[in-house]
């Protein structure tokens, strides 16, 4: 390490640029001429929509991808020629961790600590200092597949810090991780670099992530549209950040879903029973004002809508119809659980669970990873049989009817269960006859699944092929093709980006409009705010129920400022699992 | 200077212990891995040592005696008594064509009505008829059945009467395998089969797994080389390569009293160089295709099917089709196939093994360099 001489920029690009082959006919531009300085002992965040090209930014950084265009300097050394170098002395956490699961946790540490040649007192110290870092220690002889997501997402950056890298590269190392994992997470990788001074560039679809950073670049569509201090990026929102009071008796959403249709706005979401929005003009600001809306400090998140406003106007998504509405005036109960209980083998996954949900309600179901979430989802769709309780959906006991309880919901799992190899087109024909729907009415309902999502385009394309957001439309089309009356959607968010989120929640308040019950679960705190009600779930358990707001109340003032619902949640689920025994 | 050699080479091995202890305790926890290394040979040695058999016994066979004499008896007596056939005696050739129809019967030894009255004369004639179906099988049956009728001349012969001017018998004699015992051949043949199904296709497997659980991008960017990588994939699955190649030559030797007439160190030392073929074809198909489905495809047909089919295992590579025989030359488990069958049931035959193992080592060679070659630390195409 002595022979290298000391350099302040860590990462140092011009006019970057990488494409990759994309079917047969072209290619796809992943970054077309990125600048960019990055200073030794900062934290920097690259943020921006799926396919902005983070990902494709950070694998040429260390060295696995070699740059088309531009020249890039990686600690001083020009790449890919430095690459061997560069691999010796970063560490890097992919996006599915790296990590062998098939081995135990101590057994993954010696590995990358062998490989990196830390070895005797050094390795001893070391160990000692992550394990307590990450909270580990307990579970060092625990095969690293049978941890919970943000256990092996904090094994991967052990596994990546076993000695001390020169620069930290973090591919989106939150994605699917509870809150309060995301949490940990965070104050390991702040401590690093306030106390080692270590330099880290880390991507992410969080903006509240971002913020906690040194500086944030925005990339979109392979190319830096705003870069700065997160104070910087704020300030683009200055003056132009406002909340709105609902009109009483109609859910925020409902409101959040006009105002996101107006072309002068540049963002609007339900945050704390209001709507926050932010104005792209002047005129659009007073025209706020004037319809009673309340000024507000921006945050990092309206500064970056307001760059992405201002880089494109974005078609918004057109609302959503069905066919056959269904009443919204008789909101009677659709899904009755009481008593509900799974166990496998010893393991009690769902431990006496009760809720109901009405008819047109949006519903969620938060929790921690590991907290029973997908177990009840999968009971509540017939998916696995119930050990115990009561359990009626659609006005169908789901122990005696499963079958005909199941033509009357609609399922989007976890990872989109599409066929990756068929077109848009076969994909959604495919499902219609799965649904048992023949001649005219399959195509009309088909016809309606490509305009209502705007699918017509990539009718063609092979599912496998679509960008992320695109896929979870045809996923979310395909389990409307029957017309269910409830939607359950398995962590329809997780990975997708701030846009994809808001276009993703237009969607389901335009179909809770039309009387379809939605059940969802979600990471996303502040997506708990499109919900009517939600439960929070912790070890099986239900810990809190209500309306958001009610939910909110029940965490305490902290520092003076309102609870966010994520304040909320890592309170009650740590009080939950403090007062285990007492339960 | 000395010294920075001295440390990078420790560092090497250091990495390359960590990398073969890694990948040997996934081996070993791996179901699928020990179902394939050593619970697939196990099934196979059984399965051909004890199931499978190509030799020729109890073959039913439908004995016509249209007239019973003394001499149509001792005639018939011959098959009884062997334990090559299982006859059925019948009185009339309609019957012996309908249990032949019907797969009753693989033969009919036909005795004319004037049997016994033309034995006597010395100018008896023997209908020797055998189901054509599988030529191989056929050939045998009817050598057996000469024999059967040679025999019953050669009886006559003591007891002083005159031969019968029966049918041309020749003596057969099998250069080789004397006990004419296909185990013989089977067993040390299974070699190819189960190296190859480690070497090659649970090789492909387990490295298309690092590119498809994203395990090599964080591999990827430490200090490790290419070739350490390899090494340490490499090492774990020869060793268990070399455990089913013991248990087959264990297996030979001690439940089938296989004769091993070559030496046991040679038979090693070319069957960890067939090994290295084996391996150098499983880390090129994984490093190409990078998925796990392919690589088990193409390590299927490009390395376990002409493994099995055109190797000379289990079908000679002399009746092949000229086209299919020039085929065969670049399939290294024919010259090890070759070398293998050498070893065990003739000796130490210096030309085969030199030329055998010759092309195996430039195979190998060849290979595990392609491999290199493709396993970049990049994830570049």
């Amino acid at each position: 390490m002595e022979e290298t001489r000391p350099v302040e920029t860590a990462v140092l690009a011009k006019d970057l640029a990488k494409s990759f082959p994309l079917g047969k006919q072209g290619r796809v531009q992943a970054l077309g001429g990125v600048s960019l300085a990055i200073a030794r002992g900062t934290l920097t965040a690259l943020v921006g929509p799926d396919g902005a090209g983070k990902t494709t930014f950070l694998r040429l950084v260390t060295g696995l991808l070699a740059p088309e265009d531009g020249t890039l300097e990686v600690l001083g050394l020009p790449m890919p020629a430095g690459a061997a170098e560069i691999q010796r002395r970063i560490g890097y956490m992919p996006q599915k961790f790296g990590l062998y699961e098939d081995l135990s946790v101590q057994e993954n540490l010696d590995l990358y600590a062998d490989l990196h040649g830390v070895t005797g007192e050094m390795r001893k110290a070391r160990y000692e200092k992550l394990l307590h870092m990450t909270a580990l220690a307990p579970f060092t002889g625990r095969l690293a597949g049978r941890l919970s997501g943000g256990m092996k997402q904090k094994l991967g950056l052990a596994c990546t810090l076993v000695r001390s890298p020169e620069l930290l590269v973090l591919d989106e190392p939150t994605v699917g991780v509870d809150p309060l994992s995301r949490r940990e997470l965070w104050e390991i990788v702040t401590d690093l670099v306030r106390d080692e001074g270590l330099t880290v560039l880390v991507s992410t679809s969080y903006l509240d992530e971002a913020e906690k950073c040194g500086s944030v670049v925005i990339l979109r569509e392979g190319r830096i549209v705003a870069s700065g201090a997160p104070e910087t990026i704020r300030a683009l929102a200055t003056g132009s950040s406002f909340v709105m009071v609902p009109p009483s008796g109609k859910a925020a959403r409902s409101l959040q879903s006009v105002l996101l249709d107006r072309a002068d706005l540049c963002d609007a979401v339900p945050e704390g029973g209001l709507v926050r929005c932010v104005a792209s003009s002047k005129e659009a600001a007073e025209s706020l004002v004037g319809s009673g809306a309340k000024p507000v400090p921006p945050r990092l998140e309206d500064g970056f809508m307001s760059v992405l406003h201002a880089d494109t106007v974005r078609a918004a998504p057109q609302g959503l119809r069905m066919e056959k509405p269904f009443d919204t005036a008789e909101r009677g109960e659709v899904i009755a659980v009481r008593g509900l209980v799974r166990r496998f083998g010893d393991f009690t996954a769902v431990d006496h669970v009760d809720f109901s949900v009405r008819r047109g309600e949006v519903f969620g179901l938060l929790g921690p990873n590991g907290a029973g979430k997908t177990t009840t989802f999968r009971m509540l769709c017939g998916l696995l049989p119930a050990s115990g309780g009561h359990l009626e959906v659609a006005g169908m006991n789901l122990r005696s009817a499963r079958a005909d309880a199941r033509k009357k919901l609609g399922y989007v799992a976890q990872k989109f269960s599409l066929y990756g190899d068929l077109t848009v087109m076969e994909n959604l024909t495919f499902f219609a006859r799965a649904y048992g729907l023949n001649g005219a009415r399959r195509q009309g309902r088909i016809d309606w699944a490509l305009a209502s999502f705007e699918l017509s385009p990539w009718a063609g394309t092979a599912a496998g092929q679509l960008p992320g957001g695109f896929r979870q439309r045809l996923a979310m089309a395909a389990a409307l093709l029957h017309e269910p009356e409830i939607l359950f959607l398995d962590e329809p968010t997780s990975g997708a980006d701030p846009l994809a989120r808001r276009e993703f929640w237009k969607r389901i308040t335009a179909l809770s409009e039309e009387g379809v019950t939605i059940v969802v679960t979600t990471h996303f705190m502040e997506e708990a705010e499109y919900c009517d009600h939600i439960v929070i779930q912790d070890a099986g358990k239900i810990l809190a129920r209500g309306t958001p707001a009610e939910v909110r109340a029940l965490a305490h003032q902290e520092k003076g400022r309102a609870a966010t619902m994520e304040d909320a949640f890592i309170a009650i689920v740590a009080e939950g699992r403090a007062g285990k025994g007492a339960r | 200077m000395n010294r920075m050699e001295e440390n990078r080479t420790a560092a090497t091995l250091r990495r390359l212990r960590a990398l073969i202890r890694k990948e040997g305790r996934q081996m070993l926890r791996d179901p699928s891995t020990i179902l394939m290394g050593v619970f697939l040979p196990v099934l196979m040695l059984l399965l051909f040592g004890y199931g499978l058999s190509l030799d020729v016994r109890d073959v039913p066979v439908a004995i016509v005696v249209e007239s019973p004499s003394p001499e149509a008896d001792n005639l018939a007596s011959g098959f009884t008594l062997s334990p090559y056939f299982a006859p059925v005696f019948v009185r009339n050739m309609a019957e012996a064509e309908e249990m032949m129809l019907a797969r009753r019967a693989d033969c009919i030894v036909h005795l004319a009505g004037d049997f016994g009255r033309n034995a006597a004369q010395g100018s008896a004639q023997v209908q020797i008829l055998t189901r054509g179906t599988d030529a191989n099988r056929a050939r045998l049956i009817q050598v057996y059945a000469q024999g059967a009728v040679a025999m019953w001349n050669l009886r006559r012969i003591d007891r002083g009467l005159s031969a019968a001017a029966g049918p041309v018998v020749i003596e057969n004699r099998l250069f080789y395998n004397d006990a004419n015992d296909s185990h013989y051949f089977l067993v040390p043949g299974l070699v190819v089969i189960i190296m190859t199904l480690t070497g090659a296709f649970l090789t492909s497997m387990v490295v298309a797994r690092e590119w498809e659980r994203g395990t090599f991008e964080a591999l990827f960017v430490t200090p490790v080389t290419s070739w350490e990588i390899l090494i340490g994939k490499a090492v774990p699955y020869f060793c268990l390569g070399m455990v089913g190649f013991a248990l087959c030559v264990g297996a030979a030797e001690v439940l089938f009293s296989v004769p091993l007439r070559g030496s046991l160190l040679l038979l090693t030392f070319g069957s960890m160089i067939y090994m290295l073929v084996a391996l150098g074809m499983g880390l090129v198909i994984s490093a190409v295709t990078r998925s796990q489905f392919l690589a088990s495809q193409f390590a299927l047909l490009t390395s376990f099917l002409p493994a099995t089919l055109l190797s000379g295992f289990l079908f000679d590579l002399r009746s092949m089709p000229a086209a299919v025989e020039m085929l065969t030359h670049i399939i290294p488990a024919r010259y090890y196939v070759s070398f293998v069958k050498t070893v065990f049931l003739t000796g130490n035959v210096a030309c085969v093994v030199l030329e055998s193992l010759g092309i195996l080592a430039a195979m190998a060679t060849l290979l595990l360099y392609l491999a290199q070659a493709k396993t970049r630390k990049s994830l570049e195409k």
